[in-house]
């Protein structure tokens, strides 16, 4: 299972959940942990490094034994699954930091009601082996965990004027303190979807005037 | 135990602590099913009647599970009886109302992986809520869902007729939609004792 061996389809899956089909700016899914944990980088890494985790270890044992689970109770032998996975994960949280999983609180156990996981589960994995479905799971989880970086490090610099817990400015900043508040995270989540429209968009341009100039 | 009184928690979990708007509980049918008020207000009834029932089984399943030592399976108890439970709405819904079945689509069954749901059911036993209080906070954020959806839906109504820049349209616009909904309701904190 070392990564060389994998064929190239492989690695493309994996890209595509980075950046073509990134969970949170291109899909819009998954949005409760997105907006409620991304107060701070650290809390938006462990909560996307969470997922990731569950993402991949539920897409690989979904694909496995996804000729044994019978047509009709398919979701809610995903579902049954992911949890099983998450509790795993939330106890292991509570082990390693109590402080990480007393800010995170109940949104851990709300992994299991991400929509990105089940999407998965029913759209990729069950549908293919278990290398290229593990592989594509991870690569949804490290963009899912990208995007909420990305979040987190606009609100907690916005709003507290740190980095990583790190102060930033000086002593006089005055911190945007609806940053950190639920608005925060919605007027956040909005401009990095328009960033990323704005990406596509002036791509698509770009390509089209690219193909317009061959003759 | 929490000492909260049950009008306090109504209150709170409808307007301060809205579930959708200042909890984040909820958000996929938010941004998905609010296009139109005539499919927002269904939804929002599906819901909020699945939060009660989640909420009331989650009560009596938690009690259980304590009573046996066996806390660490509540996430899958939890999620097994709410996924039941959205069953049986989307089978009444099939049968009484078969129109708006369709006009629901995915959205009627995704409400088993509604946070909001599995959110109450988490929330309420970690406040360590007595029954008359965990009643109150389903109803209320039942309500509170509900009430979201609708002014979000009316919100994006009002939208259709006015001139939205090609970059922000869709999912963008409706976030920052959310977003100005959201502080508008940091308006009422205080009521209900407050956060």
């Amino acid at each position: 299972m070392t990564p060389t061996k994998t064929p190239p389809s492989s690695f493309d899956e994996f890209l595509d959940g980075i950046w073509k089909q990134n969970p949170i700016f291109v899909m819009v899914l998954g949005m409760c942990p997105t907006l409620a944990v991304t107060v701070s980088a650290v809390n938006a890494i462990s909560m996307g490094l969470a997922t990731t985790f569950v993402l991949g270890m539920s897409c690989m044992l979904v694909s496995m034994l996804r000729s044994a689970i019978p047509k009709q109770v398919r979701i809610a032998s995903y579902i049954v699954i992911i949890a099983t996975f998450v509790t795993v994960v939330d106890y292991a949280i509570q082990a390693i930091s109590l402080d990480l999983y007393e800010a995170l609180g109940a949104y851990i156990k709300l992994i299991v009601a991400n929509c990105v996981l089940l999407g998965r589960a029913e759209a990729h994995a069950a549908k293919n082996p278990p290398l290229p479905a593990t592989f594509n799971a991870l690569g949804m989880g490290l963009g899912f965990t990208l995007g909420l970086f990305m979040i987190g490090c606009v609100r907690e610099i916005l709003g507290a004027g740190k980095l990583f817990g790190v102060a930033l400015f000086g002593d006089h900043f005055q911190p945007w303190v609806v940053m950190v508040l639920p608005p925060g995270g919605f007027f956040v989540l909005a401009f990095w979807l328009i960033v990323f429209a704005a990406f596509r968009h002036f791509g698509n341009k770009r390509n089209a005037q690219l193909q317009g100039a061959q003759p | 135990m929490n000492n909260d009184t049950v009008a306090n928690i109504l209150l709170t979990t409808i307007l301060p602590g809205n579930f959708v708007l200042a909890m984040f509980l909820g958000m996929c049918p938010f941004l998905g099913v609010s296009q139109k008020l005539s499919t927002a207000v269904p939804m929002g009834i599906a819901t909020a009647f699945v939060i009660l029932v989640a909420s009331v089984s989650a009560y009596f399943l938690n009690m259980l599970l304590v009573h046996f030592h066996l806390e660490f399976l509540s996430v899958i108890t939890f999620i097994t009886v709410i996924a039941c439970a959205v069953q049986l709405v989307e089978m009444f819904v099939k049968k009484t109302f078969p129109e708006l079945f369709r006009q629901l689509g995915i959205y009627l069954p995704l409400i088993t992986t509604n946070c909001a749901v599995l959110g109450v059911a988490l929330f309420q036993t970690a406040r360590n809520y007595n029954f008359a209080q965990s009643l109150a906070y389903s109803i209320g954020g039942g309500l509170g869902f509900t009430l979201a959806l609708i002014l979000m839906a009316g919100l994006r109504e009002r939208m259709q007729l006015s001139n939205v820049p090609t970059l922000v349209q869709g999912a963008a616009i409706s976030v920052a939609l959310g977003g100005l909904l959201s502080l508008s309701f940091m308006g009422f904190s205080g009521i209900g004792g407050g956060e």
